[in-house]
């Protein structure tokens, strides 16, 4: 139960997919028009994430190395395929185009393979499951808070609610239309992960144990290059 | 040991220093976009010195707030935000509501200048940069060239004419030159931006090659388009238009010669002008907007860290066949 907890908050704060690894760039670029679209990316690929997490940790010891890219490829696919005809059968009409292209294409996310290959292939089921929880509310909750930033600054309205009628809210703000286009998006990331640095949640140095067997695919690796496993194999060693 | 030596001061080559600081050359450039401002304000009336000032003093507060509050040096004193107001301001236009330019001078100093380094490490003209901004995020707004303080006069730009019916209707060649048109505060009076940018000439602060190379390449492509695509002829009256009007003479004198996102070299320099010009006409010609000046000096902006390595040699005994 502790791990679970350990695995729920290390992926929306500690290693938050989006402002601390940097990783499934395209859709939070393209997709957080709107906070209603950012969430609802969030949680189509939070249930392709758990679904795959869970049956590539089933799989781990059946799947031989040398192929496992293609197999985890087939898996996180298949959920893919699912998760979109189901979109496509119950979404609200607007979100489902509005996603368009981009629920596809949740098999090439980073995010899914990132942890497949950096957890879920190495640990077992349950802390996989809550492992693709954890990122996967991580994910939501960050392209739902990009999402309501750029609609509130380039459009004047949250979660699809306008305040008013007219381009000007309360006859004071004039909406900025910079920030539902694209470069908006990459001005609203730098700004969150920017203030999400400084007010330092889950800073490297605070997360003084690797729980992963190798530096690679750690989301810390550019800050720590691979020291503070040194120094916790000196620790043990002593 | 005498006292002369007894504090040497140890650094970098190169010893030999100019005598023209940052300082210096910020107030002549300041100087040289006084006859523009001067122009604007007689042209469009007293709300375009508020909106040089509010733009001015805008960007002077947001430099100063800035390094202030991140504990940097504090250098507002060295006029960069001055000017970077100055050519934000020219670049409004006057209907334009007073807090436009305080959105984009907060734009162009914190976002542009400041989070990349402040002076010499913004990686496009800040002006230019926010200018862009505000087109794109109030594109109603920034497009409204209404003027005039008691009988308003609701008139296109000249390039606006020229992209819509291809030719300027009652407006003269004389009026565009003198800047007698609407369009933004400082960019009408090609008179005044060439006094300008005489003044900077002589002291020697910008080069001639950037802005003559802008040009040059701009006429020839603007008239090669039009004999291939318009009205089949090279036309001096068009060709005249399309030079005094819009941004280009402001972007060509002053934004392009920008030292910090110019090239250093001159064969980058080269490169550099002839795609801003080339840039210019393509976006003249062939874009939605009637003007596309800032945008290409900002997408030339963007090229020059690569540009900047085109004159490094290959060592001696690197590269060709070996035996």
């Amino acid at each position: 139960m502790k791990q679970a907890l350990e695995r729920l908050v290390n992926g929306i704060f500690k290693e938050n997919p989006t402002f601390v690894l940097l990783l499934g760039m395209c859709p939070t670029l393209a997709v957080t028009t709107s906070a209603i679209n950012g969430a609802g990316m969030g949680l189509a690929t939070m249930a392709v994430l758990v679904m795959s997490n869970m049956l590539i940790s089933m799989l781990r010891n059946v799947i031989p190395d040398k192929v496992r890219m293609p197999a985890y490829i087939v898996i996180i696919a298949t959920f893919v395929t699912i998760v979109e005809f189901l979109m496509k059968a119950y979404a609200p009409q607007s979100l489902n185009d509005s996603l368009g292209i981009y629920i596809p294409l949740i098999v090439v996310n980073c995010i899914i393979m990132g942890r497949a290959e950096s957890y879920a292939g190495k640990n077992k089921v349950i802390p996989s499951i809550f492992d693709g929880i954890g990122m996967g509310l991580g994910f939501t909750l960050a392209l739902t808070i990009i999402g309501l930033v750029r609609e509130l600054l380039g459009n004047g309205s949250a979660f699809g609610f306008r305040f008013a009628d007219h381009a000007e809210i309360f006859g004071i703000y004039e909406p900025m239309k910079i920030f539902v286009m694209a470069p908006g998006a990459f001005f609203i990331l730098a700004l969150l992960t920017g203030i999400r640095n400084k007010l330092g949640v889950g800073k490297s140095k605070d997360q003084a144990a690797c729980h992963d067997d190798t530096c690679a695919g750690c989301g810390q690796y550019p800050y720590c290059q691979g020291h503070i496993r040194q120094e916790a194999k000196e620790e043990t060693a002593e | 040991m005498s006292a002369k030596y007894s504090n040497p001061e140890v650094s970098a080559s190169p010893h030999v220093r100019a005598k023209l600081s940052t300082t210096h050359i910020m107030q002549l450039v300041a100087l040289a976009l006084i006859p523009s401002g001067c122009y604007g304000v007689y042209h469009f009336g007293i709300n375009a010195l508020f909106h040089i000032l509010i733009t001015v003093a805008a960007c002077v507060a947001s430099e100063f707030l800035f390094t202030h509050f991140m504990h940097k040096p504090v250098t507002v004193t060295d006029g960069s935000a001055v000017v970077t107001g100055l050519l934000l301001s020219y670049c409004l236009p006057v209907a334009a509501p007073l807090w436009m330019g305080a959105v984009g001078g907060a734009f162009a100093i914190i976002v542009v200048k400041q989070l990349f380094g402040g002076l010499g490490h913004n990686f496009m003209n800040p002006a230019l940069a926010a200018r862009c901004f505000l087109l794109l995020s109030f594109p109603k707004l920034m497009t409204d060239y209404t003027y005039g303080l008691y009988d308003s006069i609701s008139s296109a730009t000249p390039l606006q004419l020229l992209k819509e019916s291809g030719d300027l209707g009652d407006i003269s060649v004389r009026d565009i030159v003198f800047g007698n048109t609407g369009g933004t505060i400082g960019e009408t009076c090609t008179i005044a931006i060439l006094l300008g940018a005489l003044v900077l000439l002589m002291f020697n602060i910008i080069d001639i090659k950037i802005p003559a190379i802008i040009l040059a390449t701009f006429s020839v492509c603007i008239m090669l388009f039009n004999y291939l695509l318009g009205t089949h002829d090279f036309n001096i009256y068009y060709l005249s238009a399309q030079l005094s009007g819009g941004g280009l003479m402001l972007g060509a004198w002053f934004m392009a010669t920008d030292y910090v996102t110019r090239p250093v070299n001159t064969k980058g320099q080269v490169i550099y002008a002839v795609l801003i010009g080339l840039l210019i006409a393509v976006f003249r010609w062939f874009g939605n907007n009637a003007e596309g000046a800032s945008f290409a000096i900002i997408f030339a902006n963007l090229l020059t860290p690569l540009l900047e390595r085109l004159p490094v040699r290959k060592a001696f005994g690197t590269g060709g066949k070996q035996a």
